[in-house]
């Protein structure tokens, strides 16, 4: 059937719509990336360029000569990704299949107990000085072992656990096998794709996290890259960034040195998500269709 | 006793894998609960966490302090605003959306703009409010350029009392309005196809057919959603206000939590910031357990 002219106009004022809002998503991140290439000079002449006539690469040499934080502070975050999410994913694994068999009596109060703190929590000060009494400040620790469960990831893969067919459960310990060997040899094994989805929960959140950084660690090795992007983009003091033996020979401008930094610190994830995005989006269907 | 020995014994290996779980929630979610008793108290920052239980008990005396100070109307007010342009403006923005992608017939485009949209989902709030300090920097970029253009002197947009909460409500629907569609899309993939085909032979147009079976049949999804939005009313989005906010604009963008964390962090009043977070926490509670009763009722079954 031929579409009328009302419904082909709105068909093409969608699309010019719908390439308007994908540019609107696109232009800041173009435009940083091709503006820590410029110099000075050409931002403050061409405020709108996205495209530098000339390229000057000399903020990143600079963020990442010998000395720099940004390298520690990106090896930092690396190693709190991979392991709050391994670590994550274990945890919250054990702790759903326990809370997805029907037959644990104290499932129920368990439950109350872990859903109550995703509506009500100490909150920043008792948080802070339990930290500190626990000897966690300055403590790469501090990432990960607050982190370890999430309620809402839980939730999500316990309902997931649930739905696997109790059969399989029942023939396996007739065959002798505890909870642990079915964790371990059954559910583990299939759950494949969900455990992907609640690893990269994890390692997004993870990969994104700066707040226990600026609180609990005064100590620049161990601050994550958010954080030092956080502390370029609102005091541009470069040479409190750099360790004091790197020697310093070019300071290039404030802006590119920050712009620079936002690429750095926003390329990595740019580049997985598209990969990934199946994952993402099946976990928010998971957890929103029954929240 | 029997009864005992079997609660034990049979499910002794879901014990025990429960016990590091159940340690981990106790110790970072249920002490620190207990440790809001600090807000009953008068800390002095001595003894540390144990600290706690000896300082002496003054009753509602932080919380006195706060209701009679300038802070509580300012903060209160500032949080009422931004959640009510939130819910003006936050909340309908991935409804359209989720709508528009639907119309597009092109599959290939379709999944173009949702991976698009998707993207500033995955940054963090550092990151985006470091792309509008640069972006809306008064000395180069964009947002200058403009203000040349139109004859004017750029203005610090981020600095302006004028301007902040509009840029906090724009720059939270460019992060989340995309990410927001995937549920309104899911429920509008579970509409009923015949019904589209039954009105196109009715000769129904495409704008007719998203305001007469679209919607209606988004209604319940987004009544939930609506629901629970408003049961987060209180929950000011602290990541974002915190990286975005800054001296001049305290005014207008200081909210509960920016405020705990400057007096109780920063100025280390414990006590007195601890109660102004237990005031937020406590009246945050009641709305989101007011509210998912509601959107239970609403036919939503619960996770639980």
């Amino acid at each position: 059937m031929r579409e009328s002219l009302g419904d082909r106009i709105f068909g093409i004022l969608n699309t010019i719509f719908m390439v308007f809002i994908c540019a609107v998503m696109l232009y800041p991140i173009l435009f940083v990336v091709g503006r820590s290439l410029m110099s000075d000079m050409e931002r403050a002449a061409r405020p709108f360029a996205l495209v530098p006539r000339e390229f000057t690469a000399g903020a990143y040499q600079f963020i990442f000569m010998k000395g720099s934080y940004l390298v520690n502070a990106y090896l930092v975050t690396i190693a709190r990704t991979v392991t709050g999410a391994f670590a994550s994913l274990a945890m919250t694994s054990l702790c759903a299949y326990v809370l997805s068999r029907k037959e644990y009596p104290l499932r129920n109060f368990f439950t109350l107990l872990i859903v109550f703190t995703m509506w009500f929590n100490g909150g920043l000060i008792p948080n802070f000085l339990l930290i500190q009494a626990l000897g966690l400040s300055n403590n790469f620790w501090v990432y990960i072992l607050p982190n370890l469960i999430s309620a809402w990831n839980m939730i999500i893969m316990r309902n997931f656990f649930s739905s696997i067919p109790e059969t399989l459960f029942e023939s396996a310990r007739i065959d002798g096998a505890n909870d642990l060997t079915i964790y371990a040899r059954i559910v583990m094994p299939l759950s494949g794709a969900t455990l992907a989805t609640i690893g990269l929960f994890y390692a997004v959140w993870q990969w994104n996290a700066w707040f226990d950084s600026l609180m609990y660690c005064s100590s620049r090795s161990l601050w994550t890259m958010q954080l030092f992007l956080r502390e370029i983009i609102r005091n541009v003091q470069f040479a409190d960034l750099l360790d004091p033996s790197a020697s310093v020979s070019y300071i290039p401008p404030a802006e590119s040195v920050q712009m620079a930094t936002i690429v750095v610190a926003t390329v990595p994830i740019l580049c997985l998500y598209p990969f990934l995005q199946k994952y993402f989006v099946k976990g928010v269907m998971v957890g929103s269709l029954k929240g | 006793m029997q009864k005992i020995k079997t609660f034990f014994c049979k499910y002794r290996y879901l014990h025990l894998m429960m016990l590091p779980c159940i340690l981990f929630f106790l110790i970072f979610k249920y002490v620190p609960m207990y440790g809001l008793i600090i807000a009953f108290k008068d800390y002095e920052a001595v003894g540390g966490f144990w600290g706690i239980l000896s300082a002496p008990f003054v009753g509602l005396q932080n919380f006195k302090r706060f209701f009679s100070s300038i802070y509580f109307g300012r903060l209160l007010r500032n949080t009422l605003l931004i959640s009510t342009y939130r819910l003006i403006f936050s909340f309908p923005a991935p409804v359209i959306m989720a709508i528009l992608i639907n119309e597009i017939r092109s599959t290939r485009f379709k999944r173009t703009v949702q991976t698009i949209t998707y993207m500033p989902h995955f940054l963090s709030w550092v990151i985006v409010s470091g792309l509008l300090i640069v972006l809306l920097s008064p000395t180069s970029g964009p947002a200058a350029g403009l203000f040349r253009l139109l004859g004017k002197e750029p203005v610090a947009l981020l600095s302006d009392t004028r301007y902040f909460r509009s840029l906090l409500v724009i720059s939270e629907v460019w992060k989340s309005v995309g990410w927001g569609t995937i549920i309104y899309l899911a429920a509008i993939t579970g509409i009923d196809q015949e019904i589209y085909e039954a009105a196109t032979v009715d000769g129904a147009s495409r704008l007719q057919k998203i305001f007469k079976i679209t919607l209606p049949q988004m209604a319940d999804i987004i009544s939930i959603m609506l629901i629970l939005a408003v049961g987060k009313i209180l929950d000011e989005n602290f990541e974002q206000v915190f990286n975005m906010y800054n001296p001049a604009v305290y005014e207008v963008a200081d909210v509960f939590e920016t405020y705990v964390y400057r007096t109780g962090i920063l100025n280390a009043q414990y006590s007195y910031s601890a109660a102004v977070g237990v005031f937020k926490s406590v009246v945050s509670l009641v709305l989101v357990l007011i509210t998912n009763k509601l959107a239970r009722l609403m036919g939503n079954e619960g996770i639980w």
